[in-house]
């Protein structure tokens, strides 16, 4: 596990990136939730960080499609593929983050990136 | 409600097609297209489809195993409806009636007139206008862009970074001062000249030079600018020549109320072929966004199936993005109504920049070039200040 922040660090309706890689974002909801997920869009280069958070979604930046925080699925296009969810645990006013082990569903620009060809 | 026809299948089509199975109608769905691709999405094809680094697999908008239930008629035109009958015309001669119907059949490139049949003159709206524009330009050369707006700056960016010679001639003194204003337009469009493009304003085109193929762009002022290739970029009109005498309320498109309802009862429009009326403006605005296109289906479709009996939901301010020689362009809002224009971080003259549109004082736009985390910020601003 990693640790991400104070819980009283990150305000509600706040999101923080944690500089992993892929880097992950840690949001606090409205409601006092906390999650975690990729923080980069499966479509494009953006972070969800910087994303348009209502309730349990978080919509990218960039374009229009909305992420669930709890499932990590995607509502509509541009992005097709969901973000991986990462488990969180608060301990001692503490965010705790347990990576995913799962293959990231990373943008197409960044996998090529990743494989050596052109971004 | 037994059987919705939606006509059109790009992005305001299969959007619309989505909200109705979302929104419980399980009845007969037809989704009519006039190409024969399936819904492909539009933005990439100046950029990254244009440039090669996309191909035309990941253009698809259809998600793995989608599957909507619906009868699929593509490469097929609708040529009229006939509102008594509850029917479209195909131009195969087909018809398909239907208890419902979503108009989607979005705009067509402007051509410049004269330029027909005269080879490596383009248009790019389609995903094979952008598959033949591609092709040319592999082959290097010449490229002028007519038209200064966003499909031409983005198709110039794309076209410089393939190694072109690129000149981009605007009639307007002013790039993009229609959706930007005059002086964020000057700001974005000198993404040109800082990158070696030739940016011509204030003049217009008189003609195109050639015999078979295109050799000059002639100018207005007698100039002629040498072009092995040219891009027309001079806007779209919207698709609804086929609507015509079917009794539906044309103007600058389908005429539609502030939730999509048409003139005609059990027919609703969205995407780019619609102009809807704006209650906060006072009067009709055909928004030619991809997020409109995106978003608006929902509240069409919610008024279709409820006859009309449903409270407009006030739509989130206009929002669109362009990206051009990297640089990341996000607009929300309406310029036009602004007074006053401020730089709240960063510095026009770096193109990186966040800049607030208001009116007395009220912010009623919002402009960021490279700016995603702080644009965020300003556009929920914004979409708070004028819900």
């Amino acid at each position: 596990m990693i640790p991400a922040c104070r819980l009283a660090d990150l305000p509600r309706g706040e999101a923080l990136r944690l500089d992993v890689d892929p880097p992950v974002s840690v949001f606090h909801t409205d409601d006092g939730e906390v999650f975690a997920i990729d923080d980069t869009c499966t479509h494009q280069d953006a972070s969800l960080a910087d994303g348009w958070l209502e309730g349990c979604e978080v919509e990218c930046p960039l374009h229009a499609s909305k992420f669930d925080l709890r499932t990590g699925a995607v509502d509509s296009p541009p992005a097709k593929l969901p973000v991986r969810t990462h488990e969180v645990v608060v301990d001692n006013d503490m965010i705790y983050v347990r990576l995913s082990t799962e293959a990231p569903n990373l943008p197409p620009c960044i996998s090529a990136r990743l494989a050596g060809g052109p971004a | 409600m037994r059987t919705v026809a939606v006509v059109g299948a790009s992005l305001a089509g299969l959007s619309a097609a989505r909200s109705l199975r979302k929104q419980g109608f399980d009845g007969r769905l037809v989704v009519i297209g006039d190409e024969l691709h399936r819904p492909y999405d539009r933005p990439p094809l100046s950029k990254e489809f244009l440039s090669g680094t996309l191909g035309e697999a990941e253009l698809a908008l259809e998600t793995e195993g989608e599957d909507l239930a619906a009868e699929w008629l593509l490469g097929a035109r609708a040529t009229g409806l006939d509102h008594t009958a509850r029917t479209v015309r195909l131009a195969d001669g087909r018809e398909v009636r239907a208890d419902g119907f979503v108009i989607a059949t979005g705009a067509v490139a402007r051509t410049l007139p004269g330029s027909a049949g005269l080879a490596g003159v383009h248009t790019l709206r389609t995903l094979d206008d952008a598959r033949a524009l591609r092709d040319e330009l592999a082959r290097g050369g010449r490229l002028v862009v007519i038209g200064g707006g966003f499909i031409g700056a983005e198709v110039a960016s794309t076209a410089h970074t393939l190694g072109l010679d690129v000149t981009v001639v605007e009639a307007a003194p002013t790039p993009l001062a229609g959706p930007l204003g005059a002086a964020m337009g000057a700001v974005v469009s000198g993404l040109h000249a800082d990158h070696g493009v030739r940016l011509l304003c204030g003049v217009g085109v008189k003609g195109l030079s050639g015999g078979h193929r295109v050799d000059a762009v002639l100018l207005d002022d007698g100039r002629s600018i040498p072009a092995d290739i040219v891009v027309v970029g001079i806007g779209a009109s919207p698709c609804v020549g086929w609507l015509e005498g079917s009794g539906i309320a044309l103007d600058n498109g389908v005429k539609c109320g502030a939730d999509g309802r048409t003139s005609l009862a059990g027919l609703v429009a969205v995407g780019d072929c619609a102009n809807w009326y704006d209650p906060r403006a006072g009067h009709h605005r055909r928004v030619e966004h991809w997020t409109g296109a995106r978003e608006r289906p929902d509240a069409a479709v919610a008024t279709l199936l409820a006859g009309g009996a449903v409270e407009p939901v006030v739509p989130r301010p206009p929002y669109f993005w362009s990206d051009q020689y990297g640089v990341r362009i996000q607009f929300a809002g309406h310029a036009a109504e602004a007074d006053t224009i401020t730089v709240e971080a960063g510095a026009a003259d770096d193109r990186d920049v966040l800049a607030v549109y208001r009116r007395d004082g009220r912010p009623v736009a919002v402009l960021g070039m490279n700016q995603p985390r702080l644009f965020m910020r300003a556009r929920k601003q914004l979409a708070a200040t004028t819900a």
